[in-house]
């Protein structure tokens, strides 16, 4: 783990939504690796490299919250777009948003902060000279400036997640003392498969003293 | 057009005097609060829908400042004039067809729809292209200070239904915040900007929007409400030379000495104060209002 970074982000709220209650979202009780894992190409990602998280530290009480929202029902159809296109105007395309609406409610997560423990790997991807060194840096760089390609999310982007590098010989920040002891958070998301049409593995998160330690994707603790 | 090259965040306040800025459908259309606060909250998607509503008036007949997510009381474009006539950039050869379709129809999109190149928009194809992401993400409005919702009975000197007659009238109720300064943030990214070709003029036009939003969102249940401040923050990298936290730390919104514990009920009960001094390098600040 010689190239592994801590990244602490904080937010007001967060929903990190339960694939199992998507439609009125239910968020989980803590951030997924996969969401992380999105903060950190939020910050710094190239091809030639892939995240991996290897813990999450859970800083404060999980509390949660309510909201509801009106939302429209639908997406826009590929068809109509390529319609509109070759008609060459825009007549027509739109929606209207009080004739399709969806009211939503979504149970969200109140005052987060968490340290995302994480390292990444090079793929197939990295070009001559690309080292890991290199990657390092920059994601570094950034983090200590609070640089990013676009800003982080709290798993909705309605939700703005700050960021701060925990540097290497920092004191590691604490978890609120009502998270110690040891609390088995369920199945949750790990992560999607992308080159299998986009498959969602789980793994069985364990709290511990505010620290769950993730597993391995492919690994015997994830499953499909 | 070419996209803009700067990231920026910026502070947007605005205020309500006898209105309800938001409903809540959950709670009967009463104004939102957090309940852990008593602060009053506006939700994101409700400042996106005024930025598109202000974006629809202003450039009503314009090519390529559609607006894809429309609301009937604003559509009055009947003769909508024929845009420019399809100028679609050649598409490498090289990527799967399927693939350069979705491209081909989400760069058309953005071209043409002011508000899927600015928020960005999803379209039904399986490849992942169809997904816009834009650059402008902003965050929910809460009040400075606690509100506390007034529940105000009307009376209407008429009825809706016949047998109701004897009635002469009926009682409807309305729900207000006696006065609110809501503080929102918002954040633009660069380099999402350049894929969606979001350029100069289009931020223009966001902060012209910002700054006059309301004035044309008058109606009963607003009461009145205006935008207050809008402080914007420019990086001169792309990809910003400060974190965004310490930026909003900056601007301080204060209750004016001695009343800090009456309630407030304007804006000059408030005093907003904007540390430049303390503003990182590479960063510059700029009051669009």
């Amino acid at each position: 783990m010689a190239y592994g970074i801590k990244l602490m982000i904080w937010g007001e709220r967060a929903c990190f939504t339960r694939p199992e209650m998507k439609v009125e979202r239910v968020s989980y009780d803590v951030i997924t690796p996969s969401a992380a894992r999105g903060i950190l190409e939020a910050i710094h990602w190239k091809p030639a490299i892939r995240w991996v998280i290897d813990g999450i530290q859970v800083l404060k009480p999980i509390r949660f919250e309510s909201i509801r929202r009106n939302e429209v029902g639908s997406k826009i159809s590929a068809r109509n777009v390529s319609s509109a296109m070759k008609a060459g105007s825009t007549e027509g395309l739109v929606n209207y948003v009080d004739q399709d609406r969806q009211q939503r409610a979504a149970t969200i997560l109140r005052d987060v902060a968490y340290v995302i423990e994480a390292h990444f790997e090079l793929t197939g991807k990295a070009g001559e000279g690309e080292t890991e060194g290199k990657h390092l840096d920059i994601f570094n760089r950034r983090a200590r400036k609070g640089q990013y390609f676009h800003a982080p999310c709290l798993g909705v982007r309605e939700f703005p997640a700050d960021f701060r590098l925990v540097e290497p010989d920092e004191p590691e920040p604490d978890s609120d003392i009502s998270l110690s002891g040891e609390r088995d958070l369920g199945w949750m998301l790990h992560d999607f498969n992308f080159s299998s049409d986009c498959e969602p593995h789980y793994f069985r998160a364990c709290m511990r003293d505010g620290l769950i330690e993730v597993p391995r994707s492919f690994s015997e603790e994830v499953k499909a | 057009m070419s996209a803009i090259a700067n990231r920026y965040e910026f502070v947007y306040l605005f205020d309500v005097t006898n209105g309800n800025p938001n409903g809540d459908p959950d709670a009967g259309n009463l104004p939102r609060l957090d309940p852990e606060t008593n602060q009053g909250l506006v939700t994101d998607v409700c400042l996106k829908r005024k930025i598109r509503n202000y974006v629809n008036l202003e450039k009503e007949d314009e090519s390529g400042y559609g607006i894809y997510m429309q609301e009937k009381s604003v559509l009055n474009n009947q003769h909508k004039k024929a845009y420019e006539a399809l100028e679609v950039e050649p598409v490498s050869k090289k990527l799967p067809k399927e693939e350069a379709k979705a491209r081909e129809l989400t760069r058309w999109m953005c071209k043409n729809f002011f508000d899927v190149r600015a928020f960005g928009a999803v379209m039904t194809t399986e490849v992942n292209a169809g997904q816009v992401r834009g650059p402008i993400q902003m965050a929910f409005a809460t009040s400075i200070d606690p509100v506390l919702p007034m529940e105000v009975s009307i009376t209407r000197m008429a009825v809706t239904n016949e047998r109701d007659l004897e009635k002469e009238r009926t009682m409807g109720r309305k729900h207000i915040v006696p006065y609110g300064l809501y503080r929102a943030h918002g954040y633009i990214s660069a380099k999402l900007a350049e894929r969606t070709g979001f350029s100069e003029e289009d931020l223009e036009l966001l902060w012209r929007s910002l700054v006059n939003m309301f004035e044309h969102d008058r109606s009963a249940a607003r009461g009145e409400m205006a935008a207050r401040k809008l402080i914007v923050f420019k990086h001169e990298h792309p990809m910003g030379n400060a974190p965004a936290h310490k930026l909003f730390d900056t601007v301080q919104v204060e209750r004016v000495e001695g009343a800090d514990d009456t309630p407030a009920r304007g804006f000059c009960d408030y005093r907003v104060t904007v540390d430049a001094e303390s503003v990182p390098q590479g960063v510059s600040v700029e009051e669009k209002l």
